[in-house]
């Protein structure tokens, strides 16, 4: 009983940690949006700025990563 | 149904596909080689076929393998130049090294019934750490004691400056971590998700749908074997600019 009360939670917990994962994806679609508004602009300047795009998307991605190592975590090492 | 039919009827191990297994049987240690050991020598064998073995020519009029490696290599190239300056094409051959390396690595893990090093930690980490270490190293050895400015944020109000210090610390701690996790992350998150759909199609009323998804899946896992690679040597040409240029 007392072990399938702690599985119980471990899949809880591992779901929850997943709701992480939503806010990486605003993020990483606030700055496409808002690299494409302004790339539509100013389309000549837009060329030289998708390094800065990429970086931008690689950290804010980075934190729905942590959130999916969490559950994964959860889910296998716990 | 019993659990235990349960268990028998639905297999259900989207993480077993990274399993670390050695290659001729018998415990694992440091020594032994794994499929890890495996796939890492093919991905390397793989970079010396294009690299080496294509471009041995040097044709004016580039074959298509010598043109792919002229393309990888200006690629790269314009990337450190871009994004580092032009003092640091000096190390632009180990951060080559690094894109070409993961990579492989990445397209290879794509293979049906392959290995992927690169969604494997400990793989991830010795690269994040590397590249953390030498570029700590190099700060130090080219700006001394000077390099700590990075830290003083001096553009920043003379009452701010000791915190913000405190958050530059942390997050320049955190970048080794954030690297290689993001690298591990992705590339596991993406196979595990192709694992799951592949455990729908066992049964028949989604397994169109399920076909589809992971058509779909290995699609977009494509696109992320080359867009992880990418970022990990755009991030590597930051953190080289910072050790270049500490100053804020």
């Amino acid at each position: 009983m007392e072990g399938d009360i702690v599985e119980m939670g471990k899949f809880i917990g591992a779901g929850l940690a997943t709701i992480g994962m939503g806010g990486a994806a605003i993020g990483v679609g606030s700055i496409v949006g808002n690299f494409l508004s302004g790339a539509l602009r100013n389309p000549s300047a837009a060329g030289g700025q998708t390094a800065m795009l990429f970086i931008g998307i690689a950290f804010a991605e980075a934190f729905g990563i942590f959130s999916f190592l969490v559950a994964l975590l959860l889910m296998f090492a716990v | 149904m019993s659990a235990e039919a349960q268990a028998e009827g639905m297999q259900f191990h989207p993480m077993e596909q990274f399993r670390l297994e050695s290659l001729f049987g018998g415990d694992i240690h440091w020594y032994t080689p794994t499929n890890a050991t495996l796939w890492m020598g093919l991905a390397v064998l793989a970079i010396i076929g294009l690299l080496v073995l294509g471009t041995r020519k040097r044709a004016i009029v580039p074959s298509r393998t010598q043109s792919v490696a002229e393309l990888a290599y200006g690629f790269v190239h314009s990337m450190v130049e871009d994004v580092a300056g032009k003092e640091a094409l000096k190390y632009f051959p180990y951060i080559m090294t690094l894109f070409i390396f993961i990579v492989f690595s990445n397209f290879l893990g794509l293979i049906p019934m392959s290995f992927s090093t690169t969604s494997h930690m400990a793989v991830t980490v010795v690269l994040a750490l590397m590249v953390f270490v030498s570029v700590t190293l190099l700060g130090f050895y080219l700006h001394g004691i000077k390099f700590l400015g990075l830290f003083w944020v001096s553009s920043a109000p003379l009452a701010l400056r000791p915190v913000l210090a405190i958050i530059e610390i942390i997050s320049y701690f955190v970048r080794p971590v954030s690297h290689s996790i993001r690298l591990a992350g992705n590339v596991m998150a993406g196979h595990a998700v192709i694992e799951v759909f592949a455990t729908f199609a066992g049964s028949i009323l989604i397994a169109p749908l399920a076909m589809v998804g992971i058509v779909a899946m290995f699609g977009m896992d494509v696109l992320v074997a080359f867009i992880q690679a990418y970022v990990f040597t755009i991030l590597t040409c930051v953190y080289l600019k910072d050790a270049l240029h500490p100053s804020h």
